[in-house]
């Protein structure tokens, strides 16, 4: 069928073109900081791309996924029944938002706030922190950095990880709910006691289902994240990810070049990743699927 | 066994407070909560219509009708389970030990801990059957380790599945079978130490060994609580109930010990209804 | 049973449970609280985002920008010609139609194939599998895939590149929606159109093809929605143009790219005129969403 042609395809694709710089580079294509694309001398190794990638969306997780919890958790049991669908659209049309609106937003209006109040106000405070003062120690000062970078990325898969845990609350049938209240109760002991546990695989899925679009984000992280080829060494660090390193190189180099080629492998790698923890999330919300 | 469990009725009596014995013949005259003028109302509609009902101390109420007659509601009234959800509310007067429980200003969660409630379907939570009992007793009470133990052990032997789930506390209490998993639903609930447990149906989905056990032991039961079931189940509210009431279309109908509404019902409607010409 | 077990504990400690519950109330009401802020969290971004774009695009939004095409930056000087998105609207217009078009009866196919054909296949399992994948892969993936098979054997960026792309992510939203939209349907009209001695593709077709249909519709929607902000992978297929150009052969100009462009270009006349772009990028997509929901909940 045409759609797993398709699937089928685009490995493929991806692959041909990232042979060349696989042959050229093996494994330290992975494992290499290195990245120049100034010919004669060009080197290629994608390690900060990768990281810059794992990072930021796992921070952008670490924001989120409170958030998102408190959110559904409002929408299905706090929230007045007038309340639940005009906040419950609201939220959904916070996904409907193009990227490259965010990535606008990010970069006029929150990084300028990360800088001037996030940075300034509290970046030498916590810095004298012990153990994670070196988190917020950073000699860049530009507002385009990993912290908005996983900032705006936490935004964008906020609704949803919001939805599908606001979906999966919704399953839980009343009755369970109600012999936890029987008890006596609060909504919040019922929730953490009984709700989270019944849903606990399909809220993962979630979480998961919101990882694989971090990952995977190109517009808006190309914006706010500062496109430096450097392995941050705080949150306030510039640094890159596969997608934005793709968006901004991508449409410069020349057909056929090696540095294609070794773009054309981030590429590869991304999807491997992103199609890793998309399976997973679809597993972990297959009983889900199902009903 | 039933030595044993005498026993343990005789001791939580006294644990209980200030009760006189009982006369197991004749309907208690001291109330428990008494029902005074109860409408009810799922947003326009009105489910129940003035209902008057006392519930004896340590006895067991039967309800029963067709459904939707408002037994089960009236049951939700109770340890205002309806509060959940918006839209529902109650007028009229719920008293029980000298308050309104209806009022606004009541501690649900104070409310729900005297007064527990068992469901149609078995509701075990997802944790170990340890777990599960302990949960509730937790949410009111600090217990020592090995209070909390016995606390566990004194609940399951109440609902008459401590030798059947003795040796795996620890063990998941979905693993249990429908009957396992309702007696340890009443034990869950019984752990609290409510004054009062409410039934909804709690043998419709089971098989008829598993009901007559849950029969006995809410028979068992009543020395130490006072009990409502709602049943659609006539023969079950004969064999449990010490009084039985009548519910149509919203409406108590009678109410009498079960005797004489099974043999001598006053009302037309109960007559027809416990004959089987409706519902 | 054990002496331990039919001794109970002393009565109930009242003080004890009110105390504790005054504790549970209060961390209940704590986390009610952080639940509402969240909330509000969620609905702040949201404002911030929409009141941004109607602060900063508003101004600029008017007949000239609608209808006149790219010109370089001003430095300053009002005398020099304005620029507009024209050129971008026309590009933007063009390859979201044509995706749609591509990409619609593909996924209506394989839609109809997994509702109707494929229920509980393996076959139907392994390609529903892959759509839902498809529907979040990252779409500048997709871009690569479309530089490859189409851009470099055509040699250059190309308008049909972006459309062909942006038809591969139509595909997955529609397939996911005309299955979810066929199988609500009820199995018991199936059997009568059937008992009446229709094959099935005309069942098929003419039944559940119009029981489904404001669904199906709400599937394109959504789509086009979609397609119309993305941005990444048309930077790597039709590349943007500051020139108007309707040919599809040729590097083709869009809104997100010239969002895109110009708000990197460093001018503020020409970010101005990205943020009327970005503007009317999202009242689009925004006003598409909500069309599509209040088509679905008539259904309802």
């Amino acid at each position: 069928m045409v759609v797993l042609v398709l699937l089928g395809g685009i490995i493929v694709t991806l692959f041909v073109g990232a042979l060349p710089a696989f042959q050229e580079f093996g494994v330290g294509f992975i494992t290499s900081t290195e990245w120049d694309p100034v010919e004669g001398r060009e080197r290629f190794g994608g390690f900060v791309a990768i990281f810059g990638t794992l990072i930021s969306s796992l921070l952008a997780i670490i924001f989120a996924v409170p958030v998102a919890f408190g959110i559904a958790f409002f929408l299905t049991e706090l929230a007045p029944l007038w309340l639940r669908r005009p906040v419950g659209t609201a939220i959904e049309l916070l996904a409907a938002i193009p990227s490259i609106i965010y990535g606008m937003w990010g970069l006029f209006v929150l990084a300028p706030f990360v800088q001037l109040r996030i940075q300034l106000t509290f970046g030498d405070t916590l810095a004298s922190l012990p153990l994670i003062g070196f988190l917020f120690d950073s000699v860049s000062f530009g507002g385009t950095n990993l912290f908005t970078a996983s900032l705006v990325l936490a935004i964008m898969i906020l609704p949803f990880i919001a939805a599908t845990m606001r979906d999966v609350f919704e399953q839980v049938p009343p009755v369970y709910k109600e012999s936890a209240y029987a008890v006596g109760a609060t909504r919040w002991e019922v929730v953490r006691s009984v709700v989270l546990p019944y849903t606990r695989i399909s809220v993962a899925g979630g979480v998961m289902l919101g990882l694989g679009r971090a990952l995977g984000e190109t517009m808006a992280v190309t914006f706010v994240i500062g496109n430096a080829n450097r392995l941050p060494q705080s949150l306030f660090d510039p640094t890159n990810t596969i997608a934005s390193v793709i968006a901004m190189e991508f449409p410069e180099s020349l057909m056929g070049s090696l540095q294609q080629s070794a773009l054309f492998a981030l590429g590869f790698l991304l999807f491997v990743l992103s199609f890793l923890v998309l399976a997973l999330s679809r597993w972990l919300l297959r009983p889900r699927l199902k009903v | 066994m039933s030595s044993t469990t005498a026993e343990t009725g005789a001791r939580t009596t006294g644990s209980f407070g200030g009760m006189q014995a009982r006369s197991e013949a004749a309907i208690n005259t001291i109330s428990r909560i008494s029902i005074r003028n109860l409408d009810f109302y799922y947003g326009d509609l009105k489910a129940l219509k003035g209902v008057s009902l006392e519930l004896p101390d340590r006895q067991v109420t039967g309800m029963i009708g067709p459904s939707g007659c408002g037994k089960s509601t009236l049951l939700r009234v109770l340890n205002r389970m309806y509060s959940l959800y918006p839209g529902q509310r109650a007028e009229g007067e719920v008293i029980m030990d000298g308050r309104n429980i209806i009022a606004p200003d009541v501690d649900l969660n104070e409310l729900r801990a005297k007064v527990g409630m068992v469901f149609q379907k078995p509701t075990p939570f997802p944790m170990t059957i340890y777990e599960n009992i302990a949960f509730g007793v937790r949410l009111h009470e600090r217990l020592s380790k090995a209070q909390m133990d016995e606390r566990v052990e004194w609940a399951l032997s109440r609902a008459a599945i401590w030798d059947e789930v003795k040796d795996r506390l620890q063990r998941s209490a979905l693993g249990l079978s429908g009957g396992q998993q309702q007696r340890l639903c009443i034990a869950r609930t019984i752990a609290v130490r409510p004054e009062v447990i409410l039934f909804d149906e709690p043998t419709s989905a089971l098989d008829p060994i598993s009901t007559l056990k849950i029969e006995e032991l809410i028979d068992e039961l009543k020395r130490d609580f006072t009990i409502c079931i709602v049943t659609h189940n006539m023969q079950q509210a004969a064999r449990c109930a010490d009084q039985v009431a009548f519910f149509y279309l919203g409406e108590l109908v009678e109410v009498a010990p079960a005797a004489q509404l099974f043999t001598a019902p006053r009302e037309q409607r109960t007559q027809e209804y416990i004959t089987g010409r409706f519902g | 049973m054990s002496a331990a077990a039919t001794a109970l504990a002393p009565a109930k400690d009242l003080t004890v449970a009110r105390a504790l519950g005054r504790r549970r109330r209060r961390t209940d009401a704590a986390i009610r609280w952080l639940c509402i802020a969240a909330t509000l969290v969620g609905l702040f971004f949201l404002a911030s985002i929409l009141v941004t774009l109607l602060w900063r695009g508003l101004p600029m939004l008017d007949w000239l920008t609608l209808t006149t095409e790219f010109q370089p930056t001003r430095y300053g000087d009002e005398t020099l010609p304005r620029g507009g998105l024209s050129h971008a609207i026309v590009g933007s217009l063009m390859q979201v139609g044509l995706a749609t078009l591509i990409g619609t009866p593909i996924g209506l196919l394989v839609g109809t194939y997994l509702a109707e054909y494929a229920r509980d296949s393996a076959f139907g399992s392994a390609v529903r599998f892959v759509s839902d994948v498809l529907l979040s892969a990252p779409s500048i993936l997709i871009g690569l895939f479309i530089y490859q098979l189409v851009v470099l054997p055509m040699g250059g960026f190309s308008g049909l590149a972006g459309a062909l792309a942006l038809a591969i992510i139509v595909i997955p939203v529609v397939v996911r929606t005309t299955e979810d939209m066929l199988q609500l349907i009820p199995n018991t009209l199936r059997e009568a159109v059937i008992a009446l001695g229709a094959p099935k593709w005309k069942m098929i077709l003419l039944v559940c093809y119009r029981a489904a249909l404001s669904g199906i519709i709400t599937g394109v929607l959504l789509a086009v929605a979609r397609i119309a902000g993305e941005t990444a992978p048309l930077l790597l297929t039709s590349f943007g143009n500051n020139v108007m150009s309707t040919d599809l052969g040729r590097a083709m100009a869009s809104l997100p790219i010239a969002i895109y462009q110009q708000a990197n270009s460093g001018f503020p006349d020409l970010i101005q005129i990205a943020w009327t772009g970005a503007l009317l990028v999202t009242l689009g997509v925004l006003a598409i969403n909500i069309a599509a929901r209040i088509l679905l909940r008539r259904r309802h």
